[in-house]
């Protein structure tokens, strides 16, 4: 039965405020039924406050062979992070 | 039969209850159809262990001779147990079990909301946290039964049959005797018939929505809250029982 079912993300809050975080994968005939498989898998030990599932096949991921094109061209660009510039003292309130 | 009397035996039967279906639940453990089921299923017996420990261990503190819950679970016989025959009766496959479960949820879910309100504060609070269990175990059972229910023409003649199997425990549900009415008379417990309308709304609404038909009511000969068993329970219990009968007070 199980090989049948499509895969469901599970993603999960853990308090008020927080982001939901992506925590594992399970298998459910349905999303009702993927909502309860992951409250029983993933919530055992007051883990969330609240649950997303998501189909796994709605997810677009990059390719891995992209790698290398997609995230390579931002290491040389140290300008980007706030660290890289030195402030004159005279300005405050930055 | 003094009052003190009734509270002990409406507490067993509420306890046993718990407790037994907890036990048929936990036998699925190592054998539901998917991992994710079979965790499924023993976070319900979980629950169902839970409402037990506390309804059997204020059953044996008000008793007064000294019995606690493990004593209560596992040194009394069949007929000691005041269990509905509904909770006692066998897996069967998936389906049976589903319509089972499904009909003690919503059974419960009656039963809990009006004993949250009971004049035993006791009683009340367990039954408050016993309730929102209960409406989580009917989420669920309720969930399966309109899939198998609504499924494909296999699992709908399946399930139809659980329901014609099981229908003639449900008498027992709704068909008080002293203990109940004493319990109903001082205000601890409902009076069951007053809890049927809900019930039967619950379980039409449930059915409709899994396609499946109400089986015609049945005379009821089961009279497990007082001790009168299908032959079920006593396999049950030699099972649950055997380690601290043969090994009496054994710890780990």
């Amino acid at each position: 039965m199980n090989a049948d079912w499509p895969l469901f993300e599970v993603f999960i809050r853990s308090r008020g405020g927080l982001e939901h975080r992506h925590v594992g994968s399970l298998h459910a005939a349905d999303a009702r039924m993927a909502i309860e498989h992951a409250r029983d898998v993933y919530t055992r030990r007051q883990e969330g406050v609240s649950l997303w599932v998501v189909p796994s096949a709605q997810i677009t991921a990059s390719d891995p062979d992209e790698a290398g094109a997609l995230f390579e061209p931002a290491r040389d660009k140290v300008y980007r992070h706030p660290t890289f510039y030195e402030i004159p003292d005279e300005v405050k309130n930055l | 039969m003094s009052a003190p009397d009734a509270r002990v035996r409406y507490l067993l039967r509420l306890g046993d209850t718990s407790l037994v279906l907890g036990q048929r639940l936990g036998e699925w453990v190592g054998h539901a159809p998917a991992l994710e089921e079979d965790l499924g299923l023993a976070n319900l017996a979980l629950d169902f262990v839970g409402q037990a420990r506390l309804l059997l261990s204020y059953a044996g503190e008000l008793e007064g001779s000294g019995r606690d819950e493990d004593a209560l679970a596992f040194l009394r016989d069949a007929h000691e147990f005041a269990n509905l025959a509904l909770a006692e009766q066998p897996n069967g496959d998936f389906g049976d079990t589903i319509v089972r479960q499904w009909l003690i949820d919503t059974w419960q879910l009656q039963l809990y909301a009006a004993l949250s309100t009971s004049t035993d504060e006791r009683l009340a609070a367990i039954a408050a946290k016993s309730l929102k269990e209960t409406r989580y175990h009917h989420r669920f059972s309720s969930g399966w039964l309109a899939r198998l229910g609504d499924g494909t023409p296999e699992s709908h003649a399946r399930v139809q049959a659980s329901l014609e199997n099981l229908w003639r425990f449900t008498g027992e549900l709704f068909a008080p005797d002293a203990v109940d009415e004493a319990m109903a008379a001082a205000g601890i417990g409902p009076q069951l018939a007053g809890l049927e309308p809900a019930w039967s709304a619950l379980i039409d609404a449930d059915l409709k929505e899994a396609t499946l038909r109400r089986p015609a009511p049945q005379p009821f000969p089961w009279h497990g809250k007082r001790g009168v068993h299908t032959e079920h329970l006593s396999h049950l219990l030699a099972e649950m029982q055997q380690l601290p009968r043969s090994l009496p007070g054994a710890r780990w």
